[in-house]
């Protein structure tokens, strides 16, 4: 069952709703990226929560007009409109109050999802619609889910993909420099409300599926995930939507096999799952990758340490330092130096004596910037600065030859 | 006493085809003005560096000018017309703390950014725009960093990489903000002979400036601000001793003035 949901293979309307749900993580992820860049992201979970109280409105109105209330169109019109007075509140609290904008977005959040909860309640004494499905939108269902708001989800997503692929260069400037962006010309304020407008489609076409709790994970994990493997802003861009879709895929999938298990916390957990490993195994930026660069960089250190000393004909105390020069033959178990032990160890010293030169002569300022302990210096100075400062080494009373 | 300076000394006459004229700007962050009424009219093909203070408001007095703040009060035109119209003839330095360098961004596509205007929101990015992205890394010394993460170079170097990105709009009117400001020598010489160069080719160059010991070295003209503005002019005929001594309220030592080998 579940290897013939991840293959489409469980009839047309499953499909199509996972399909949907692909190209909305899709846009979740390439819409989030901008919103995570710009340090933005939990307004994200302040516009999600506001959506309650207009999901819960909309369909009181429309079953005031004789509906059953359960038109798609009509409810995420209601999610937009109360989502977006959410997120005008969040602005004038953080722009025009002393209220910064954390406090705002926790009192907007907190405020907006208490009015809809109270909504929901209402509504359910109400003898008059069918009300049954409306808590979907908490968590998010594929169950139940028609053809036409699959079609919906689609069409809603694929815009928003597109309306980020014109605006992606706007988008890039007012989120890593703002200030040079409106010096060129460019309207700031006015691209940010096309990203948080943006992040306002991404939230409420994302409701039925995802529903509104956990949206805000469907914009958020998947460009801190993409931001361990790229240093590029494109990329990041790219390698979020792809990771947002593939975690929507899965879980819309699992879920349309499973109907019990709700879709949005799978979506998030398979999101998760993704985040984790990149976390782990990302090179450069990976925290194994980086556990075995500071592993690296540490033996450097103790080998040069090591062979310093073997030069200064000093005691070698660390164990750990003994242990390097002995795996590498410079050193026998005592702590003596063997032939080739003292071979580097005298070109250790050597180079260290130079570093010491250069470093203290302004003429080689910017050679010397790049002293760390370890490089050689043959690869920052050439030949012929080497033999002039070896020459004044010598003057010195020759150091070490 | 301000008042009196401002009718003692001589200004410099406001001209049409100023590259940046500033008249009446007042900015306030609260009830507090950093910028009062200020007046400036930068000279064209000249080295202009705004002098003055911590907190005498330099930066924002440029921040204004270019709309980046909005003022309570005062107009900035460029050659002539409103800011708005001649943004293409502005390139614009920021301070370097006022980004975050950890964006996921290379050199070279920071160097990109001054091409946007030029590119518009699909344009693609084609061999003569790396070209010339190229081109302005290797004027600033930075060609061999191309393809780096921003963050992971020096102060200098990063200084060095928004004057590449400014370089590429290829502007009439240079504009920045505190280029020396923790930068290294070799970077503070590479960053003045640059601007020196873009001054001899006709463009005007405005610049923050803190080190009061390099201004008659660096730049042509001077304009001190101290919130108001002090004096405005040459660097031989403002330069001196009584007007630093206004603009700085007494707050530099004999020493340091003695330092500066005042004419």
């Amino acid at each position: 069952m579940i290897w013939e949901a991840l293959f489409l293979q469980l009839g047309y309307n499953a499909t199509l709703v996972t399909l949907g749900a692909t190209l909305l993580g899709m846009a979740a992820g390439v819409g989030g990226t901008f919103l995570f860049l710009r340090k933005r992201a939990l307004v994200s979970d302040a516009i999600s929560h506001a959506t309650l109280p207009g999901v819960a409105l909309a369909f009181m109105v429309m079953v005031s007009f004789g509906g059953d209330g359960r038109n798609l169109i009509g409810l995420l019109a209601g999610a937009a409109l109360s989502a977006g007075a959410g997120l005008l509140l969040v602005s004038w609290l953080s722009n025009r109050t002393r209220l910064a904008e954390d406090a705002a977005i926790g009192s907007v959040l907190s405020v907006f999802f208490g009015l809809g909860i109270v909504l929901l309640t209402v509504i359910q004494t109400m003898s008059a619609g069918r009300q049954a499905g409306l808590e979907d939108f908490l968590l998010g269902s594929t169950a139940g889910m028609l053809r036409s708001d699959a079609l919906i989800i689609a069409v809603a997503a694929a815009l928003t993909l597109a309306l980020v692929l014109l605006l992606r260069r706007p988008l890039t400037l007012a989120s890593f420099d703002p200030e040079y962006g409106t010096a060129i010309g460019q309207n700031v304020p006015r691209t940010d409300l096309a990203m948080m407008g943006l992040v306002l489609a991404v939230t409420v076409v994302g409701l039925k599926i995802v529903g509104l709790i956990l949206i805000v994970a469907l914009l958020i994990i998947p460009p801190v995930t993409a931001r361990f493997w790229s240093e590029r802003t494109d990329h990041v861009v790219l390698i979020s939507g792809t990771l947002g879709g593939i975690a929507a895929y899965i879980g819309a999938a699992l879920s349309a096999a499973q109907p019990n298990l709700p879709t949005g916390p799978i979506i998030v957990l398979v999101g998760f799952a993704l985040f984790a490993l990149s976390l782990l195994l990302a090179p450069g930026r990976g925290a194994l990758s980086a556990l075995l660069r500071h592993r690296r960089y540490q033996r450097r250190v103790h080998l040069r340490q090591g062979l310093l000393a073997l030069a200064h004909g000093q005691p070698i105390y660390e164990q750990r330092t003994l242990r390097l020069l002995r795996a590498e033959g410079y050193a026998l178990p005592d702590g003596v130096a063997t032939q080739a032990g003292r071979g580097r160890a005298a070109k250790a010293l050597r180079d260290e004596t130079r570093w010491q030169l250069i470093r203290s002569d302004p003429a080689y300022k910017a050679a010397a910037q790049q002293y760390d302990g370890l490089t050689p210096i043959e690869t920052v100075l050439t030949t012929d600065q080497i033999r002039e400062i070896d020459s004044r080494i010598d003057l010195r009373g020759g150091v070490m030859a | 006493m301000t008042l009196e300076l401002a009718s003692s000394q001589e200004t410099v006459a406001p001209r049409a085809e100023s590259p940046l004229a500033v008249r009446g700007m007042t900015v306030s962050y609260g009830q507090k003005p950093a910028v009062f009424s200020v007046d400036m009219t930068v000279e064209p093909g000249k080295m202009t560096a705004i002098i003055g203070p911590n907190g005498a408001g330099k930066s924002t007095l440029l921040k204004a000018a270019l709309g980046i703040l909005t003022p309570l009060a005062g107009t900035a035109t460029v050659y002539g017309k409103p800011v708005e119209q001649q943004r293409h003839r502005i390139a614009y330095v920021p301070q370097r703390a006022s980004v975050d360098w950890d964006f996921p961004t290379r050199v070279v596509d920071v160097v990109l950014m001054g091409l946007y205007p030029q590119l518009g929101l699909l344009g693609r990015i084609r061999p003569v725009h790396r070209a010339r992205a190229a081109d302005c890394l290797a004027r600033v010394g930075m060609e061999d960093f191309a393809t780096r993460q921003i963050g992971q170079l020096s102060g200098g170097q990063q200084q060095r990489v928004f004057l590449a990105r400014a370089l590429a709009q290829d502007a009439d009117l240079y504009l920045l903000d505190e280029p020396f400001a923790g930068v290294d020598a070799a970077t503070e010489k590479a960053i003045i002979a640059v601007l020196k160069s873009l001054r001899d080719a006709g463009k005007t160059v405005v610049a923050v400036h803190h080190d009061l010991s390099t201004v008659p070295e660096y730049f042509d003209n001077v304009f001190l601000i101290n919130t108001h503005r002090v004096a405005e002019g040459r660097v031989e005929e403002v330069f001196q001793a009584h007007h630093l001594q206004d603009a700085y309220g007494g707050r530099l030592a004999g020493a340091q003035m003695d330092a500066l080998q005042l004419s």
